[in-house]
């Protein structure tokens, strides 16, 4: 019975769905934050993404013309219980009590979904823009998710395990993966970048190409729950990213009490993700967009090379250990 | 994928005016383009008949919202011309430099732009940052950021203080600087260099045939620069050069902006520090001999040219304005085939155009392709009914 309470805390309250909700929004704000102050602007107040959520939370919802409703309403829901769902996985505290072998796996499908969602919105909304956006955004989806995938999965590969939790152990126990797979960390930054659709990867939502992409004819609480959707990927991916590659919430100590090492996973969790926000928010101020077919060009010459290459060393290195 | 048609405009998030295209694309390619210009006849040129030159002046000025002064001047230079009056050089001195600040206002809010239309956001906000450098001065000499003032025929309304001269250079160093940093940026900085280079070529050949004019034209190695093709103003005296480049794509455009930027400031400086002594105008006669004068000047956009026909009254008989927008449209809708539909907004960006300015009426018929002129009484019912219509809903 106990057991049970705790974990629907844990999936509802903290450091579930209530903290997660709140944690986008801030981390949505920072992001701005950061890229106004890098452009010289003064940037919005941190009340402004809880502001605009609201808003448009209230505002009135127009249905183009010939779209099925029920299927326009829901996507945006099913995209953001997608991430969400993903993001319960992903240890923040300690290891996830939902943790399985093969969860990673779990987690990098539900993060896709998204991308099949704002196809969807693209294809159904009969509009041109809409559709453009839709097409670019499927595009994107094959160039990048192959070396994202990649790279996530050769830290599983040389911690012999499937489970983000588990892989976050052996980082605790031996040494965290960034510094053994330094290329595989920066091509998944890279690949989050695109996953999100920021800049330069920001494609699909050119605004002055294509108007707003699959979002142009959302409105209202559709629209809300699409950007919302974003903030929480952002979320996800960057704990995502951090549980692979920097050690999640622990440090190679091993901290005693276990109520101790909670706090100090929470605050871990905290820094670590905000470092990767850091990083992928300078890279969106310091570029420009580029162009759909230079992407498939960097990405499928560059960047997939780079994630193979990756996976190659991991498997000559555990050859090697294994023949020791 | 099928041929679709994408219409950009007349509202777009790319198009600070009104303007369409309908673009024809396969997939993400380009095949054709039909353009549709002129959303925003406003009837300058009717009204401009209809005032006396004094009062042209503050309409003509209005004409556009960035190169204002150009118009102003092309306007002014004319009469004089056909008066036969010659301005006092301070008063011309003051005219080339805020002809020169205005050059470099909208070179910089271009370059904005255009990092703007690729998604480049923070050098967007840089330059715009920088650029209120320019408009201060411009504030401080004539009271307004945009409509300055300054004409009058027969030479300029206001004088330049030693106080305002010593602000204006003290502010050059630190712009001279920011322009340097940009230059680099355009050189160096990666997605502005895959973004740019080798997006809509034009030949030499091509901008001659089509008659590009200004940065689009010099882009391309055409040599062709009113300031010293038929110079006026203090342009005989300042040191200066014509830039040109021969790349002929958006990259070649940004490069000559940019070294246009230079040289504007290096003229401000020179005319600054050179302002010789003397009246700023001359008294002038009410009324202008009969005559007719083609009138050009070199706008931050290209080749402006003012035809301007007066009948020995204090009014003019008929203006016609040709904006270098204008003469560019041809070479865009030109450059723009085969391209990438990603490439759409930074081409037609890369002629700076001032579309609202370049509005005139000229009925095309669809179907028979025969163009025909619209009388002023057709005009006034069309758009009486218009405002009818818009009231009933």
């Amino acid at each position: 019975m106990m057991d049970t309470v705790l974990l629907l805390v844990y999936i509802f309250l903290f450091p579930g769905f209530l903290f997660l909700l709140a944690y986008a929004l801030v981390f949505e704000y920072l992001d701005r934050r950061i890229a106004a102050r890098m452009q010289h602007r003064v940037g919005p107040p941190f009340y402004q993404p809880f502001a605009d959520f609201i808003k448009m939370l209230g505002k009135e919802v127009i249905d183009p013309d010939g779209v099925d409703k029920r299927i326009f309403d829901s996507v945006p829901l099913v995209a953001l219980a997608a991430v969400m769902t993903a993001y319960l996985y992903i240890p923040i505290i300690g290891s996830s009590p939902l943790a399985f072998q093969g969860d990673v796996v779990l987690v990098l499908y539900l993060l896709t979904l998204p991308t099949i969602a704002l196809f969807l919105l693209g294809w159904m909304s009969r509009n041109i823009f809409s559709a453009m956006g839709g097409i670019r955004a499927v595009t994107q989806l094959f160039i990048y998710e192959v070396p994202f995938f990649l790279v996530i999965l050769t830290p599983a590969l040389m911690a012999g395990t499937w489970s983000i939790s588990e892989i976050v152990v052996w980082q605790q126990k031996n040494m965290w993966f960034v510094f053994l797979q330094p290329i595989g960390f920066i091509v998944a930054l890279i690949g989050l970048q695109a996953k999100l659709e920021r800049t330069p990867f920001d494609i699909p939502e050119a605004e002055t190409e294509i108007v707003a992409g699959p979002l142009t004819e959302l409105t209202g609480r559709r629209l809300a729950f699409m950007h919302l959707t974003t903030d929480v990927s952002l979320v996800a991916g960057s704990a995502l990213i951090s549980a692979m590659f920097l050690g999640g919430p622990t440090i190679p100590v091993i901290i005693t009490p276990i109520w101790l090492s909670w706090i100090v996973g929470f605050l871990l969790f905290l820094v670590k993700t905000l470092t990767i926000l850091l990083i992928l928010s300078s890279i969106k101020v310091a570029t420009g967009r580029i162009r759909i077919d230079q992407l498939n060009t960097i990405g499928w010459k560059y960047i997939a090379s780079a994630a193979i290459a990756q996976v190659a060393i991991v498997l000559f290195m555990s050859y090697r250990w294994v023949m020791a | 994928m099928p041929e679709v048609i994408i219409p950009i405009g007349p509202h777009h998030p790319a198009l600070k005016e009104p303007v369409n295209f309908k673009v024809i694309a396969d997939g993400e390619k380009i095949v054709r383009l039909e353009l549709d210009i002129s959303y925003n006849h406003r009837g300058i040129e009717k009204a401009a008949e209809q005032r006396d030159f004094i009062r042209v002046l503050p309409l003509l000025e209005r004409v556009c919202g960035i190169c204002s002064h150009s118009h102003s001047t092309a306007f002014a230079k004319g009469i004089e011309e056909i008066m036969q009056l010659e301005i006092p050089p301070r008063a011309q001195y003051i005219r080339t430099i805020v002809a020169e600040l205005e050059r470099m206002h909208s070179h910089l809010l271009w370059l904005g732009v255009a990092a703007h239309e690729i998604g480049f956001n923070t050098l967007f906000m840089w330059i715009w940052r920088d650029r209120e450098a320019v408009q201060d001065t411009l504030e401080e000499m004539s009271g307004n950021r945009v409509h300055y003032g300054m004409n009058e025929i027969g030479g300029v309304r206001r004088d330049l203080t030693p106080e305002q001269v010593n602000a204006a250079l003290v502010r050059l160093p630190h712009l001279e600087e920011r322009i340097k940093k940009y230059v680099d940026m355009v050189n160096n900085q990666e997605t502005l260099l895959i973004r740019f280079k080798g997006i809509g070529k034009l030949s030499k050949e091509e901008v001659l045939k089509y008659g590009a004019v200004g940065p689009t034209a010099r882009a391309s190695g055409v040599d062709y620069d009113i300031r010293s093709d038929d110079p006026y103003l203090a342009y005989k005296e300042a040191p200066w050069k014509v830039v040109t480049d021969t790349h002929g794509d958006v990259y070649g455009r940004t490069i000559v902006r940019i070294g246009e930027l230079e040289e504007s400031l290096k003229i401000v400086r020179y005319c600054l520090e050179h302002l010789p002594e003397g009246p700023i105008r001359v008294t002038v006669p009410k009324i202008a001999p009969k005559g007719e004068i083609f009138s050009r000047y070199e706008a931050p956009r290209g080749e402006l040219a003012h035809f301007i026909r007066t009948n020995g009254t204090d009014k003019v008989e008929r203006i016609d304005i040709r904006t270098p927008t204008l003469a560019n449209w041809t070479s865009v809708a030109m450059c723009l085939v085969n391209q990438n539909l990603a490439d759409i907004p930074v081409i037609v960006a890369a002629i700076d155009p001032c579309l609202s300015c370049t509005s005139r009426i000229t009925v095309m018929n669809d179907y028979d392709r025969k163009a025909s002129s619209i009388t002023m009484d057709e005009l006034r019912r069309q758009s009486r009914a218009r405002f009818q219509r818009a009231e009933r809903l």
